[in-house]
């Protein structure tokens, strides 16, 4: 019987790139720099297993993602070779691999793990594709401030793997990157030329123009500050996370202000916009990697 | 239409491999676990 009828199967590679890996490595980070700031030892076998779970979740949501958002990845450049609007996958192959990783890995973590955990890691994919990309993507410039909660949980689950429970750090800890991820992404926004405007997606910079755009760069790197160094504040770490985030802070908030006082030119190189958005990234790995070391060498 | 029933046979055994070494993984995951568990337990 000749097979020509049957449809060819996505390829591999294309399940993986349906998880937005390169997502994924600031999602393990922070939720192992949570796990290893937590005061309780947990088993490496169970810590590997937590972070396995917290990526395979994270991963999991991206799938959705891509799963609900096929018509306007076909309209961006940036997205149009992507498996689904690339006409490589179907979306229904999609949704069930998305759901069948989201319960595996809440499953996983249910039962090798803690409850804790678990609960968290699901009202983070809940929170990611429901909130952000079902309800607010489509519908507010805010979109991005909210969606960012959803990348602030990986600490938060970290800490639960390792404590079952949560407490005041890992919740400041999600703060911080919720009012990280504003001037991170709009200071990328402004240089560059995304196409959702094309695609009819409400980003702030297309929305409400640049002027505000640098506004709120500035205005959210403000409570970004205090919440980095929070923590120092209120002797929940030590000097060395105190010092380090301070110093990180004060460049950060430097070169937040020069974005957010100046206007584009005519033919602009954009470069204190783009020496933001990669400090931004810095910083961030910067000052988990302090908490890290401030809790095993203090 | 034989290159075409090629590519399809080319990748279900890629993804059969794929998912074999996936299991097999998880299969040592497992035991791993099964081994933290009961030096979390004999702990207590």
């Amino acid at each position: 019987m000749s097979t020509t009828t049957l449809p060819m199967p996505a390829d591999w590679r294309d399940f993986l790139a349906l998880t937005k890996p390169r997502v994924m490595t600031l999602v393990v980070f922070t939720g192992l720099c949570g796990m290893l700031a937590a005061p309780t030892h947990i088993d490496p076998v169970l810590g590997f297993t937590a972070i396995l779970c917290i990526a395979l979740g994270a991963g999991a949501a991206g799938a959705l993602n891509q799963w609900y958002e096929a018509d306007l990845d076909a309209k961006m450049r940036r997205t149009e070779r992507r498996p689904l609007p690339a006409g490589r996958m179907d979306r229904e192959t999609a949704l069930q691999f998305g759901v069948g990783l989201s319960a595996f890995s809440v499953i996983l973590m249910g039962l090798a793990v803690n409850l804790a955990a678990a609960a968290i890691l699901t009202a983070s994919i809940l929170f990611y594709v429901l909130i952000y990309t079902v309800w607010l993507k489509r519908r507010t410039p805010q979109n991005i401030v909210i969606g960012g909660a959803a990348g602030a949980f990986p600490p938060l689950i970290g800490w639960a793997a390792a404590t079952g429970d949560v407490a005041l750090l890992p919740v400041l800890l999600f703060a911080l990157v919720f009012l990280w991820t504003p001037p991170h992404f709009w200071a990328l926004a402004l240089f560059v030329k995304t196409d959702y405007a094309a695609a009819g997606v409400p980003m702030l910079p297309v929305v409400a123009g640049e002027r505000t755009t640098r506004n709120q760069i500035g205005l959210y790197t403000i409570p970004m500050g205090v919440v980095a160094l929070l923590p120092w504040v209120l002797h929940l770490t030590g000097a060395i996370y105190g010092v380090v985030t301070l110093v990180s802070t004060l460049v950060f908030a430097v070169l937040a202000l020069q974005v957010a006082t100046r206007t584009t030119g005519s033919d602009d190189t954009m470069k204190p916009e783009k020496r933001l958005f990669a400090w931004s990234i810095l910083y961030l790995f910067i000052v988990f990697g302090a908490l890290v070391a401030d809790k095993w060498i203090a | 239409m034989a290159q075409h029933d090629d590519e399809i046979r080319k990748r279900q055994r890629a993804r059969a491999t794929v998912l074999g070494l996936i299991l097999g993984a998880f299969v040592i995951l497992v035991f791993a676990i099964t081994i933290a568990k009961i030096k979390a337990g004999m702990a207590h």
